[in-house]
């Protein structure tokens, strides 16, 4: 709990909730008739509506980024360390605007909504979104809040892959796009891990075929366990190993299966405290937006002929240790947009952190960011005159 | 700008596509972005001088260069430059064949080591020289390779690589008609312009 607001964060801030009443019709065939996004926005937009940045969020996140929604809360949003006046993400020079996606579980229409047809909650009947359906759907809330062009548009991991699905999908809209430890598509090797996490979730006898909810019920085993393998991936070798060691709980072995060493007890706590917040259907609901992103797949596999489409200036940032979206992954989109002559400058981070590490406040990593958002809102401050 | 920079970018023609292998700070980019309006990338793997290169707005990319540059397609920039970092490469030979594969022509400067000022101290102090040009100790040195005027152009020569033009500079790089004469023994940077 903060005793005083630090003066560089945006302080209190209260979500808000856009309505949508014109229908959207999703990549899976499905049509949404009507849906809400909750979002926050920090900082003030300008006379012409010109200085907006999108936040888009990753795997777990949502659309508390900054701030506090009270003086009792124990943490500030996801990405305080980069959001704020002053801090990379400025804002007292940009809009920022952070939103919870479609079916998300923290505000905006998901599965633990009410779907307005049946008069239940969607469970396990909500519809599969995709990336491009989020970008759809990111879009409209632009329009409602009157922004034509977004100055930027951040996003880390899946959140890159919105940030990349933008510049093809609108390329009018956004000036520039911040891509951080991301990828064109997962390999195969990340398909198979969200596939381990959904089944363990599945399998959950609490899980009810995805109708847990009207079940009285929540798959909070299965849900943990694919928390915990998810965690394992987003972190370094290196970084598990100097956080833990063989650090352990009893000074020797007790040959049982309780807890032995720290890391166990660190993993088993990460997948509980996860179980309280998340939702089981958004997870599975998150994982296949994952898996599903190609936009190469429109043109064969060519990425750079996709990619012709974009107007934008891009950044692109990868972390070294990462090896869930590796630097090469990164690396795969700084290539595709070489081949296609666009604006693109991009930094390998050395950092421990492994995937993890776009969320940290790495020094090099905030400095580049911020450096890059200067000239972005200097290039707005002389085009106004 | 330093002048040999300044020297090259008579040479360069306006809005071409130009990749400008090392390009610390971005001076010379900046310069040909600004003025000459070209468009292309610097590589750099130094976080200052890559965030340098983004204040500027100059594309950058972290990429080391020994470890390779086939992420670029064949003739794909009608530039590729490389000024003063020749001689930091682990096979400067097989730099000089991927720039041409990648670039309709190359310009490339370097540290000319057959400079009298070094001759003389090698042959004097009988120790590596240390100038204010090159100004490291043989143990420290980012410059992995000496060579001189001589050696690049034999260099080409046995590769059938085209010298379209040089230049041979001092080291306030200045053109004089005795450097222009005897560019092995009295240029401290060479500038050659070259092509397949």
């Amino acid at each position: 709990m903060p005793d005083v607001i630090p003066a560089d964060s945006v302080g209190i801030v209260t979500p808000q909730i856009a309505q949508f009443e014109t229908p959207l019709a999703l990549s899976c065939g499905q049509v949404l008739s009507s849906y809400q996004l909750t979002y926050e926005t920090y900082g003030t937009l300008n006379e012409q509506a010109s200085n907006a940045i999108l936040i888009c969020h990753a795997l777990s996140g949502d659309h508390h980024a900054a701030g506090y929604h009270a003086m009792s809360d124990t943490k500030p949003g996801w990405w305080d360390s980069a959001i704020g006046p002053g801090k990379a993400i400025d804002t007292n020079r940009f809009f920022v605007i952070s939103l919870n996606n479609l079916g998300g579980c923290c505000g905006s229409t998901g599965p633990t909504s009410i779907n307005p047809e049946t008069g239940q909650r969607w469970e396990a009947n909500f519809p599969i979104v995709t990336v491009e359906d989020w970008v759809e759907s990111q879009a409209r809330l632009a329009d409602l809040l009157g922004i034509q062009t977004f100055a930027a548009i951040v996003g880390g991991s899946l959140g890159g892959m919105q940030a990349l699905e933008w510049s093809i999908r609108f390329p009018d809209r956004l000036k520039n796009a911040i891509i951080v430890a991301s990828a064109p598509k997962l390999s195969t090797q990340n398909i198979a891990f969200n596939e381990v996490a959904r089944q363990s979730i599945r399998r959950d006898p609490d899980f009810f075929d995805g109708n847990y909810l009207n079940h009285d019920s929540v798959p909070t085993n299965g849900l943990g366990l694919a928390r915990m393998l998810g965690h394992i991936t987003y972190l370094s070798d290196d970084a598990m190993g100097a956080k833990f060691g063989r650090q352990m709980r009893h000074d020797s072995y007790q040959y049982n299966y309780g807890i032995e060493f720290e890391v166990e007890s660190y993993l088993r706590y990460q997948g509980e405290a996860f179980t309280k917040r998340f939702d089981a259907n958004t997870y599975m609901l998150m994982t296949k937006a994952l898996d599903y992103f190609d936009p190469a797949a429109q043109a064969d596999g060519d990425l750079a002929a996709v990619l012709s489409k974009a107007k934008c200036e891009f950044l692109l940032v990868s972390f070294t240790t990462d090896w869930r979206f590796a630097p090469e992954r990164s690396e795969e989109i700084v290539n595709a947009l070489i081949k296609a002559g666009k604006p693109v400058s991009y930094a390998k981070i050395e950092a421990e952190e492994g995937h993890d590490a776009f969320l940290f406040p790495i020094p090099r990593y905030m400095t580049l960011l911020q450096t890059f958002l200067n000239r972005v809102a200097n290039r707005l401050t002389t085009e106004a005159n | 700008m330093r002048s040999d920079l300044e020297m090259i970018d008579e040479w360069i023609q306006p809005n071409i596509r130009v990749l400008d292998l090392a390009c610390g700070p971005g001076e010379l980019l900046h310069h040909l972005i600004e003025n000459k309006k070209v468009s292309g990338y610097g590589l750099e793997i130094g976080p200052d001088d890559l965030n340098t290169c983004i204040e500027k707005g100059i594309p950058v990319l972290d990429q080391n260069i020994d470890e390779g540059l086939q992420n670029f397609d064949d003739q794909s920039f009608d530039l590729v430059l490389m000024t003063h970092a020749l001689q930091q490469f682990r096979r400067p030979d097989l730099l000089i064949d991927e720039m041409l594969r990648i670039g309709k022509e190359c310009i490339i400067t370097f540290p000319n080591f057959g400079h009298w000022r070094s001759r003389l101290h090698l042959a004097l102090k009988g120790r590596m020289p240390v100038s204010d040009f090159l100004p490291y100790n043989w143990y420290d040195t980012p410059n992995i390779h000496f060579f001189t005027f001589e050696d690049f152009e034999r260099l080409c020569r046995e590769k059938d690589i085209k010298i379209l033009r040089w230049a041979a500079v001092d080291g306030h790089l200045k053109d004089h008609w005795w450097i222009r004469s005897m560019p092995n023994l009295f240029s401290e940077t060479a500038i050659f312009h070259i092509s397949r």
